[in-house]
């Protein structure tokens, strides 16, 4: 496609800057086209412009602009789709045609308002502004992260790097539930937390963190333990459940919870140099079930304080577990659903497993009960069931 | 030959070794031959009844053999057997 230039030089059009158009537009008795996509001008665009897509320009120009001798002012998002139709229309006969130079761009850095219909402010348009870029996230795909509510299962080792990328990425609710305090040896990966709050519970010290990196983001504190008592109220107000809890039985409690109410859960673990990665989508893939039938004895599953775990895999993973978040907001790319993502350190190399849904599954399985209302909120004893396995950071 | 890609909480079972050469026409002649070079993985891998013990995972290439043949499942030459136990830590 030609450049602005490149046509201004082939037809002459008239150029006029933002500061002139502003004036123009001002003084009345100026139909102003805006020749972007919709998408565009649903973001932010000129009031009193009218959208008419440079595809559509032949068709729908005369309905917008009836008048052919009227003074136009076109623009778009960087003068150069503008001059192409300017000069496009004035091989249609129109007589006062002007194109906006540097279109919509140089018109917001020259400090000239635009309104928007995306219910971002102004300073969420430029927050988010990289992400806005994105094709595959736009404008509707952030609006859809601001209105999205997460809940966090753990705010340490997994829960710190997770929560703070979601809340950079504007989850506009996130809920923490963990019920231990900040100490020293969480700092070598729980990068949320800090000295200072050493001794703080940490659903507070990372509220703090994420209050000061973004105001947007509300943070429900849920500072105790998940019980079969009270789970489901606690994740029922949520979209999407993310696991980084550190033993077995929370795990399983949380899977039949999450199949029960059909809320999506993004699932890792870490130890030593190793860390593993899922997302388990009630009824659409497998449940946690389906992968781990049973839980296995303790001494093939020592927890990280007793094996110890290199620090920056919490990162690794955690920030996994957040793009498998964001992609489910958006309903974008391909999570990792029927999917195990295994990552080790040592030698930097990832591997990816199938995971099937069982049939045979007593959770999510085609013969698995129904859960009458009145049992909803019956779990079997988790902890039985992993007598021995995990239990301890 | 297959390899066996060990987990590291067997790895002190097998001298430290992240993954190991076996010889076997399936998944179950494999771990056998894993099991007879180092004993100790034995009683992690398998039940009292033979079978794999359900709480270990163990995959051909990528797909589990529970939905393939199980210990029947076919190895060819070059094949990966992967070991997966869960994790909890997080």
């Amino acid at each position: 496609m030609a450049t602005g230039a490149e046509t201004t030089q082939a037809m002459t059009i008239e150029e006029i800057e933002p500061f002139e158009a502003a004036e123009e537009i001002n003084g009345g008795d100026v139909v102003l086209i805006d020749t972007r996509e919709p998408h565009e001008y649903r973001e932010a665009r000129l009031e009193g412009g009218k959208l008419v897509p440079p595809g559509l320009l032949a068709d729908e120009i005369e309905s917008a602009a009836p008048d052919k001798s009227a003074r136009v002012v076109l623009y778009c998002r960087s003068g150069n789709r503008s001059a192409v139709a300017a000069a496009q229309m004035q091989g249609l006969g129109y007589e006062n045609v002007a194109s906006m130079a540097g279109g919509i761009l140089l018109w917001q850095e020259q400090g000239l308002p635009v309104v928007s219909e995306s219910g971002m402010t102004a300073e969420q348009r430029e927050r988010y502004s990289r992400h806005t870029l994105l094709p595959e996230v736009g404008v509707d795909g952030q609006v859809k992260l601001l209105n999205a509510k997460v809940l966090l299962l753990g705010a340490g080792g997994l829960g710190a790097p997770t929560a703070l990328y979601l809340a950079a990425a504007g989850v506009g609710t996130i809920g923490l539930v963990d019920d231990d305090v900040v100490d020293a040896s969480n700092l070598q990966r729980q990068v949320i937390h800090n000295t200072e709050r050493i001794g703080m519970p940490k659903t507070t010290s990372a509220r703090i963190f994420i209050e000061g990196l973004n105001p947007d983001v509300n943070v429900v504190e849920h500072n105790g333990r998940l019980d079969a008592g009270n789970i489901l109220d606690v994740i029922r107000d949520y979209d999407i459940i993310v696991d980084g809890a550190d033993n077995f039985p929370t795990r399983y409690l949380l899977n039949d919870a999450s199949v029960r109410l059909r809320k999506p859960v993004v699932s890792a673990s870490i130890l030593g140099f190793d860390g593993q990665i899922s997302t388990f989508a009630p009824y659409e893939g497998p449940c946690y079930r389906c992968l781990y039938p049973t839980p296995p004895p303790a001494e093939l599953a020592p927890s990280c304080s007793a094996n110890g775990v290199l620090g920056v895999m919490a990162g690794t993973m955690g920030t996994l577990q957040a793009n498998e978040v964001i992609k489910l907001v958006l309903g974008a790319g391909e999570p990792l659903i029927g999917r195990l993502l295994l990552y080790e350190a040592l030698g930097t190399r990832f591997t990816e497993l199938k995971v099937r849904r069982d049939p045979n599954c007593p959770i999510c399985g085609e013969d698995a009960p129904e859960i009458p209302e009145s049992e909803m909120g019956q779990f079997p004893d988790y902890d039985l069931f992993c007598a021995g396995a995990g239990g301890d950071r | 030959m297959a390899t066996v890609r060990i987990p590291p909480v067997l790895r002190p079972k097998t001298g430290g070794q992240p993954q190991v050469e076996a010889a076997g026409g399936n998944v179950g002649e494999v771990l056998r031959a894993l099991t007879a070079e180092f004993p100790e993985t034995g009683a992690q891998l398998f039940g009292e009844d033979g079978e794999l013990n359900r709480y270990v995972n163990v995959y051909l290439n990528d797909e589990d053999v529970r939905v393939l043949g199980g210990l029947e499942t076919a190895v060819s030459e070059g094949d990966t057997v992967v070991i997966l136990p869960a994790m909890a830590g997080g």
